[in-house]
């Protein structure tokens, strides 16, 4: 398996003496859609900035589908496509511009350059606005020009430093549709995000990143089978005054008479399990619902055991 | 990158840079051609006509050389250092940096950039000069050549200020304090020949004097020192600040954290 991003003993201390990263081994491959999930200033834009050569590091070796970035910068770079955490394009400039002298600087001529942005641009939606200066654009169309932008020069790794921030829900959606198509066409996609869902929606493998430390380097199943727990929220078709009690392997809790709160260990019981028991106790359950993010939950967890 | 994509990605900062100045023509092309026609006016016709000669020339014909030397300094040095500047500022650096175009590449560019509006406001101003005195070049090939070298020089400068530039302030610092006395000590309005043995001493330690006494051998056939000496004084500065500008992008100064 050819790896996409491999990072080893990355070490980062800023010129104010701060380490932001105390020594990262990550290992991305060929074809995944890795999320590297971490709070504020956990570290992560310092890891994506190292790898697409906006930050130097101080320690450490980063390759690019196997181009060293201090002995074959050219190579590494031209396998990335980058879409940073803050808009960076001239606001002045039109649109399809900042694509095109993108395109350049890869050394694309200008023609091409043009017809890969106008399908770029068809794709994300922002065709309509490709003469416009990009200050006139809306957030969320300056994300997806961002993203348009990184991906003119076909790059076979893709880096997103939190794509959906300030971007409303139904663009976000439409956003996530374009990533997953593009990953199942074959580039490889690495994502930052503090939005749980957005990993456990898209991704499958994550690394999870705590002040300058990788502290988890799994498959997204993995990491959801390691939680112990279920929860879930049911509606009542009518209301009980009690419940009857169970083991201690699966609890209720009546929050009000036609809502109840169930908390089951998923190695022993089963939502069936559930239902069979409460079937047989004449208790109709109208609608259920998660309780709480399962992955926030966990990850509120790893970051809580690390300061141990 | 093979030859022909680096071409292509020098190509594309020089339009973008030399689209960026002509767009706005009437901040980066107008002001400095009506500066220059009152400096003609004022210090040409009006006071010029009680100075009399001036190293062998008439006073306008004697200014005329170092007014668009002074222009094509100016100019140069204010696209590069704003045009970089500017896009330290807005991030949009990061479009190149994050390519695989080589340092050398960029620097070219935006150096090239720089030469482009030197030149470009160069002739317009030569061109008004034109309503003033009757100019005739004595040597073509000097006059370009000095002039192309100097604007290369003077890009290289403006480039290394906007590198250590934080604030919109300091990239009018140095030209305020350093360019625009250094132009005016260089022999712009006098010839050195009239200061005393100890200033013609310190003047000589001007770089701008080199330039702008090339350029008006080049014009005039007459100037104060060896047109050789002012060759290598330029392209010293050319190599030495050219290989610094160098060492500043690939050591990331300013612009990599
Ligand atoms: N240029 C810089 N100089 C000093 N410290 C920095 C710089 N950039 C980031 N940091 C610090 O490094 C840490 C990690 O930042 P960052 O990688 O941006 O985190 P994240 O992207 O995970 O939010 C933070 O504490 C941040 O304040
Ligand atoms: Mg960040």
């Amino acid at each position: 398996m050819t790896i996409a991003l491999d990072i080893q003993g990355l070490q980062k201390t800023y010129g104010n003496g701060f380490t932001a990263l105390k020594g990262i081994d990550l290992r991305v491959e060929q074809g995944d859609f890795f999320a590297l999930l971490g709070a504020n200033g956990a570290g992560k834009s310092t890891t994506i900035g190292i790898a697409s050569s906006l930050v130097n590091k101080t320690a450490g070796k980063v390759s690019i589908f196997g181009y060293d970035l201090d002995t074959q910068r050219e190579q590494a770079k031209a396998q990335i496509g980058l879409v940073p955490q803050e808009f960076n394009f001239n606001i002045f400039e039109p649109v399809v511009e900042i694509l095109v002298n993108q395109g350049g600087y890869y050394g694309i001529p200008r023609a091409e350059a043009f017809a890969r942005a106008e399908v770029l641009l068809k794709q994300l939606g922002l065709w309509e606005k490709a003469r416009d200066q990009a200050r006139t654009l809306s957030g969320g169309m300056k994300r997806r020009l961002m993203i348009a932008r990184s991906l003119i020069h076909q790059p076979r790794l893709l880096i997103l430093d939190e794509p959906t921030a300030g971007v409303d829900i139904e663009i976000r959606r439409s956003m996530w549709e374009f990533l997953r198509k593009l990953n199942a066409d074959g580039t490889t996609i690495i994502l930052t995000t503090h939005y749980l869902e957005e990993a456990e929606s898209l991704c499958r493998n994550i690394g999870i990143i705590d002040r300058g430390e990788l502290i988890e380097n799994t498959s997204m199943k993995q990491l959801l089978n390691r939680l112990d727990t279920e929860s879930y929220v049911f509606d009542l078709a009518s209301p009980v005054d009690i419940l009857p009690t169970t083991s201690n392997l699966c609890h209720f809790t009546l929050q009000d008479p036609t809502t109840v709160e169930v908390v089951f260990h998923k190695e022993h019981y089963s939502l069936n399990k559930v239902f069979a028991f409460l079937n047989e106790h004449g208790v109709i359950v109208n609608s259920m619902r998660n309780k709480t993010n399962r992955l926030e939950q966990l990850f509120m967890d790893l970051v809580e055991n690390n300061k141990h | 990158m093979n030859a022909q994509q680096q071409w292509t990605a020098y190509t594309t900062i020089l339009v973008k840079e030399v689209l960026r100045f002509t767009r706005i023509w009437v901040q980066t092309i107008v002001p400095p051609v009506i500066t220059t026609a009152l400096y003609f006016v004022i210090f040409g016709n009006l006071i010029g006509s009680q100075i009399g000669d001036m190293g062998g020339h008439s006073y306008i014909d004697f200014i005329t050389p170092g007014l668009i030397m002074m222009t094509v300094i100016t100019n140069s040095y204010a696209n590069v250092v704003s045009s970089f500047y500017g896009s330290k500022f807005q991030g949009n650096i990061a479009e190149m940096l994050v390519s695989p175009m080589p340092n050398w590449i960029i620097l070219a560019g935006f150096i090239s950039g720089g030469v482009a509006r030197g030149l470009a406001v160069g002739l317009a101003v030569t061109l008004v000069s034109l309503l003033f005195s009757d100019l005739s070049v004595q040597h073509i090939f000097i006059t370009f050549t000095i002039v192309l070298l100097t604007s290369t020089l003077f890009s290289l400068a403006g480039l290394i200020n906007a590198v250590y530039a934080k604030s919109f302030d300091d990239i009018t610092i140095v030209p305020t304090f350093v360019l625009t006395p250094l132009t005016y000590l260089g022999g712009v309005f006098y010839s050195i020949a009239m200061l005393s043995p100890l200033w013609q001493n310190i003047s000589l330690l001007n770089p701008v004097l080199y330039m702008v006494n090339g350029f008006r051998y080049g014009i005039l056939g007459a100037s104060d020192m060896s047109i050789w000496l002012s060759y290598g004084v330029i392209m010293a500065f050319i190599l030495l600040l050219g290989w610094f500008s160098l060492h500043l992008l690939n050591k990331g100064i300013g612009i990599r954290s």
